[in-house]
């Protein structure tokens, strides 16, 4: 099979990170992936990345801040000719090390706010954070970088849209992503304590796409869903590895954040190959490319190049096969599952699991 | 979605970039989350939108760059492609 051009990668510099937010795509087990990629593999990776046709990178982890290299890798980025985002929680950014990045070249800044609520916001962050966030909010507009403001929604925030919209147009941002809780790794652990209700979903939708509206041409607003409520399952990041790739801290190259769960999969590290070696010829990039790999209902399925049979990590996780029909897809013989957890989240309250190095060991078997 | 009027001065906006892509060999405007591949009208177009230039100015110029096609021609497509671009957030139109 010849491999598709990619066109984003996300660079998970690290998984260090300050805040211990419960829905975190890192992996659970992040407690035993410590040995970080150096300054000159990270820049080796672009230049082959971009060699692939890679336009956006994004600059992810963890907290990317932490990485004390990284100027050299923006700059390093740039000279790629890379769209660079830097995804960052906020909290280590300050007017020097901004102007450091600007400086070296960076396009965009994405910011995480957890709420317009102080008290939820602290409680979701794990950490004492919402006044620094809207003073580096502040200071990443002074400084003339375009802004995305991010904030991940679930039960206890969910009905903050409208605050939340607002804060987005008092800051000046540029992007607004109302983007749902993805139920994986941490998200996974927390499902109970975070999956919001539907109808709380449906309030926040409508008003959402009101005020893409209202806003349009001046703040843009992405609302990325629950799958959970929708009877048609995602395309998940646009099929497995077409125009997508995830690189984890340690060097190993994934189709997304979340496919290290998947079992019998080798991943392979840009340690050992390189990085178009390892896009064209990947085992685990392979095993879901194209559609051999269906199985009923999806392989006769008129709609199977166009959502892919779903997400192959959720298949995984909620069908026990990673080759299964997502079981979001209504027509799915596991879409009870689905309703079943809806269900059981509306009924019952569990308590916050936050991400963060003790209990990764313990979720892990490492107490 | 009203069309820009002619009196702006649009710029793009700094979210956006203009590249040349190797791989496609057309230019690219990449801003974040997406990218649009561009052909040559477009990026004569883009290439004048400098913020000091009003619309009105730019159909002018193109007008003297290509000259032949018919004026109303040009303006159609100049406001065809940034009112697209506005609705998008990928001008600026104030002068700065």
């Amino acid at each position: 099979m010849t491999a598709p051009r990619p066109y984003t990668l996300v660079a998970e510099l690290t998984y260090r990170c300050p805040l211990r937010c419960p829905y975190c795509s890192n992996p659970v087990n992040f407690h035993a992936m410590r040995e970080e990629l150096s300054t000159e593999q990270w820049c080796q990776v672009f230049s082959e990345a971009a060699d692939l046709g890679v336009v956006q990178l994004h600059l992810s982890g963890g907290e990317p801040v932490v990485r004390k290299d990284l100027p050299a890798l923006i700059r390093h980025a740039r000279q790629c000719d890379l769209y660079t985002n830097l995804i960052t929680g906020g909290t280590l950014l300050t007017a020097e090390n901004l102007q450091q990045f600007r400086d070296s070249g960076l396009d965009h800044v994405q910011l995480s706010v957890q709420d317009t609520d102080r008290e939820t916001a602290e409680r979701i962050a794990g950490i004492r954070s919402y006044d620094k966030k809207l003073e580096v909010a502040r200071l990443i507009k002074q400084l003339g970088f375009p802004l995305t403001l991010n904030v991940v929604l679930h039960r206890f925030n969910i009905d903050h849209v409208p605050e939340l919209i607002a804060l987005g147009a008092e800051l000046g941002a540029q992007r607004l992503e109302l983007a749902n809780t993805q139920y994986y790794a941490w998200g996974l652990e927390n499902r109970k304590a975070l999956l919001p209700t539907r109808a709380q979903r449906d309030q926040a939708e409508v008003i959402a796409r009101e005020a893409r509206a209202r806003y349009r041409g001046t703040m843009e607003i992405a609302f990325v869903q629950v799958d959970y409520f929708a009877e048609e399952p995602k395309a998940c990041m646009g099929g497995w590895a077409r125009t997508y790739m995830c690189i984890t801290p340690t060097g190993e190259v994934l189709p997304c954040h979340a496919a290290h769960v998947i079992p019998g999969l080798s991943f392979d590290s840009v340690r050992h190959q390189s990085l178009g070696t390892i896009w064209r010829e990947s085992s685990a990039l392979n095993a879901f490319r194209g559609d051999d790999w269906m199985q009923e209902p999806c392989r006769s399925c008129p709609k199977k190049m166009i959502d892919f049979g779903g997400c192959r990590c959720q298949a995984f996780l909620l069908a026990g096969d990673a080759a299964a029909t997502d079981p979001v897809c209504h027509y799915s013989p596991l879409h009870q599952t689905v309703l079943d957890a809806v269900a059981a989240a509306e009924q019952e309250q569990a308590p916050l699991v936050y991400r963060d190095l003790k209990n990764s060991e313990r979720l892990s078997g490492h107490s | 979605m009203a069309d820009v009027p002619v009196t702006w001065h649009p710029r793009l906006a700094a979210k956006a970039r203009l590249r040349w892509d190797p791989e496609e060999k057309r230019h690219m405007l990449v801003f974040p989350e997406a990218a649009l591949l561009l052909n040559d009208t477009a990026v004569a177009i883009l290439k004048l939108c400098d913020g000091e230039r009003t619309i009105e100015q730019i159909v002018d110029t193109l007008a003297q760059q290509f000259a032949g096609t018919h004026h109303t021609l040009i303006a159609n497509e100049v406001t065809e492609l940034l009112t697209r671009l506005q609705t998008r957030g990928l001008l600026e139109t104030e002068r700065q």
